[in-house]
């Protein structure tokens, strides 16, 4: 199968549009299987009182696997394939500088607790991805931050992770 | 007429001081989830789920149904004025939306929307109240092989009317499928596909998949299109509003098409988005200035948003009668529904009246008051828009992880709202269908039930679902449903072949059978 997604890679950097689409069929495939696997060991036959608890879900990884064989057939050879890049490196870029402070962002809400953690990403966000200056950013970030401490905390009594900082004000 | 009586009870119910509040507040809030980028009727409702389940069910779920409405009013603001659509069902809003907006004519492109959207609103609503409890009354016969095949025909609608990627489609009503069954079996409680972790215990929510999806995803998708916002000036006055009124009655013929068009497919799991392309084709088809559509015709912006609120509103009438929504945001709702402690189905009219018609005449209140809201406070919504992307997408990030983390108070879906958030992204550039996703998600559970209750006792196979005629029926539907391309392909083959083949290449969407 690998040798067949590098040919559907256009010439020039970044996977098509269809590769991507086959690669993604690959990855359902595979879940399908494990859903296959996990419940066949639970038992899929019937039992006197009608199906086993793994039959209904085997039937799902079962139906999963059969389409994405089609969805990677036609990806690679149907007539109507979009070999256009899938998202071009610059766009990827941007797509990157958006998911990878959110992951530290949940990092963080473990460590600091969701206010602060929320607080520092915001401040993080505007200042370098939009240029915004200090005084509004931090105003922005830290007044939402209050607004949504009262929300929850005061107001809804909705318990969110805390950390140390609200543990110095006695929450 | 029962139904009369109770619908005044409801209004009864619904005109509390509370009630109404949290009616203002859901409109407003959906307004501007509607109008946001990232944030649409779904993961709105996602989100705020969880703010609500301290509140008595009725005024959750006005509150609820209120911020639906209002996001499906403010998605024709962004598509008009910005020429983005805030929501899919209000892409085809902006073909004749914008270049009104060009000629400077956005306040009456925006009245004609919210107008059309009134009168499609109201009518499912209307259509509710008359059917729903004739449709629930009737549903009440049914057994859980009964309620298997319904389940059946709505998914394999999906399926049929998927005239693209009906196999995409697949793959993403089985995840949603397969992502139920995670976790303990509810009839004979083993674990399934747990691998060992007991966090997995409990499953993956539904709350959890969609803020992900819709919302994580959504943001992305929005960065990568490296979003510039130049709008158009939206002010409305009132001289504009009756200017707009005046030529709508103009408009009867496409405003009744797509009221039907929309109630259609808003029953049928359609969808408000398909249900606008249709309401625009067709108009453009049957009009007689259609051919000036896409120039900035009034009866352009009317036909896709009056489809779209008539498909929205309708889409709650099986959530109420048989317990199946008709779109993301009601599978969302009815979600709430299970965790408020009420249980979906038809019994829900006889158990739930206070309930369900509260909820019925909020409908109809919500979408006068919602009118009223947009048409006076279009520019102070669009100003939103005017916030830099840069400002916006971290609050939604921030409020879609409080959201996500306050589902079960589990750090685990905040990162599994950060995977979804990724995988959202992928299967929207690669038009992946996420509606079936999150239908199969809420009722997967349920549909194994109904399945595993019918398969009960001595001697059951598969033939319990014909083993009468009503369940027959609905089967043999859900398959005819299933292989509907395939069986207008061959019908449409043989049509061809004994007129003599006038137009031979058929251009019927290809479908294989699996």
């Amino acid at each position: 199968m690998d040798h067949q997604q590098t040919e559907a890679d256009p010439p020039k950097g970044g996977l098509s549009h269809c590769a991507v689409d086959a690669i993604t069929a690959v990855v359902f495939f595979v879940a399908g299987v494990i859903m296959m696997v996990d419940n066949f060991r639970i038992g899929i036959s019937w039992a006197a009182d009608g199906p086993e608890s793994g039959y209904f879900p085997f039937h799902i990884g079962l139906i999963i696997c059969i389409a994405c064989v089609v969805v990677f057939l036609k990806s690679l050879f149907g007539k109507r394939r979009n070999r256009e890049v899938f998202v071009t490196w610059d766009r990827f870029r941007l797509v990157l500088l958006v998911l990878v402070p959110t992951a530290v962002y949940v990092l963080l809400i473990q460590l600091l607790g969701i206010y602060v953690a929320s607080a520092f990403f915001m401040a993080a966000f505007m200042r370098w991805l939009g240029k915004i200056p200090w005084i509004k950013t931090i105003l922005i970030s830290v007044g939402v931050n209050i607004l949504l401490f009262w929300m929850f905390e005061i107001q809804f009594l909705v318990p969110l992770p805390k950390g140390p900082l609200e543990a110095l004000f006695g929450y | 007429m029962d139904e009369l009586s109770a619908l005044i009870h409801g209004f009864g119910t619904v005109l509390s001081w509370y009630n109404l509040g949290m009616m203002f507040i859901g409109l407003v809030l959906g307004v501007i989830i509607g109008v946001l980028p990232g944030l649409g009727g779904p993961n709105g409702v996602a989100i705020l789920l969880p703010l609500t389940f301290t509140m008595p069910p009725t005024s959750a779920i006005i509150m609820l149904s209120c911020i639906y409405w209002g996001s499906l009013f403010a998605g024709a603001i962004t598509s008009i004025l910005f020429n983005i659509p805030g929501e899919t069902s209000s892409v085809a809003t902006t073909f004749d939306g914008y270049p009104l907006a060009q000629q400077g004519r956005a306040g009456n492109a925006l009245t004609a929307s919210f107008t059309g959207s009134f009168v499609g609103a109201l009518s499912g609503v209307l259509l509710i109240t008359f059917l729903a409890p004739m449709v629930s009354k009737f549903a009440l016969r049914f057994g859980p092989p009964e309620f298997f095949a319904v389940f059946l025909l709505t998914f394999c609608s999906f399926v049929g009317t998927d005239k693209k990627t009906p196999f995409k489609t697949i793959i993403s009503m089985m995840l949603g499928f397969g992502l139920a069954a995670i976790g303990m079996d509810t009839v004979s409680g083993q674990l399934r596909m747990t691998f060992g972790w007991s966090e997995l215990l409990r499953g993956v929510d539904f709350l959890v998949v969609v803020i992900g999806l819709f919302g994580i995803g959504e943001i992305l998708v929005s960065m990568e299109e490296g979003l510039k916002f130049e709008g158009k000036s939206g002010r409305i006055n009132l001289k504009v509003v009756l200017q707009t009124w005046k030529e709508l009655p103009k408009y009867w013929v496409t405003l009744i098409r797509s009221t039907v068009v929309g109630c259609w497919m808003g029953v049928t799991p359609g969808g408000a988005t398909a249900a606008s392309f249709m309401g625009y084709g067709l108009a453009q088809r049957f009009s007689r200035n259609g051919h000036k559509f896409g120039t900035g015709e009034i009866e352009g912006v009317v036909a896709p948003e009056t489809a779209a609120h008539a498909s929205g509103t309708s889409a709650l009438l099986p959530m109420l009668a048989l317990g199946i929504p008709g779109s993301a945001t009601a599978a969302v709702l009815l979600g709430g529904l299970m965790i408020w402690g009420l249980q979906p189905g038809p019994l829900l009219f006889v158990e739930q009246k206070e309930f369900v018609w509260g909820l019925i005449a909020s409908m109809y209140l919500g979408n006068f008051v919602g009118l009223i809201i947009v048409l006076s406070t279009v520019p102070l919504f669009a100003a939103i828009l005017r916030i830099p992307f840069a400002i916006v997408a971290p609050i939604i990030i921030v409020v879609c992880a409080i959201g996500a983390y306050s589902v079960n108070n589990a750090m685990l879906d905040v990162w599994f709202m950060l995977l979804f958030g990724v995988i959202g992204y992928v299967l929207k550039k690669l038009s992946y269908p996420l509606a079936p996703m999150i239908l199969a998600l809420v009722l997967g559970d349920r549909m194994e039930d109904a399945f595993r209750q019918s398969m009960l006792g001595p001697g059951t196979g598969l033939h319990v679902f014909w083993s009468n005629g009503l369940v027959g029926t609905i089967t043999t539907l859900a398959l005819i449903m299933l292989f509907w391309p395939l069986v207008s392909l061959i019908w449409r083959r043989i049509r061809s072949a004994s007129n003599g083949s006038k137009n031979g290449d058929v251009t019927a969407p290809h479908h294989p059978s699996p």
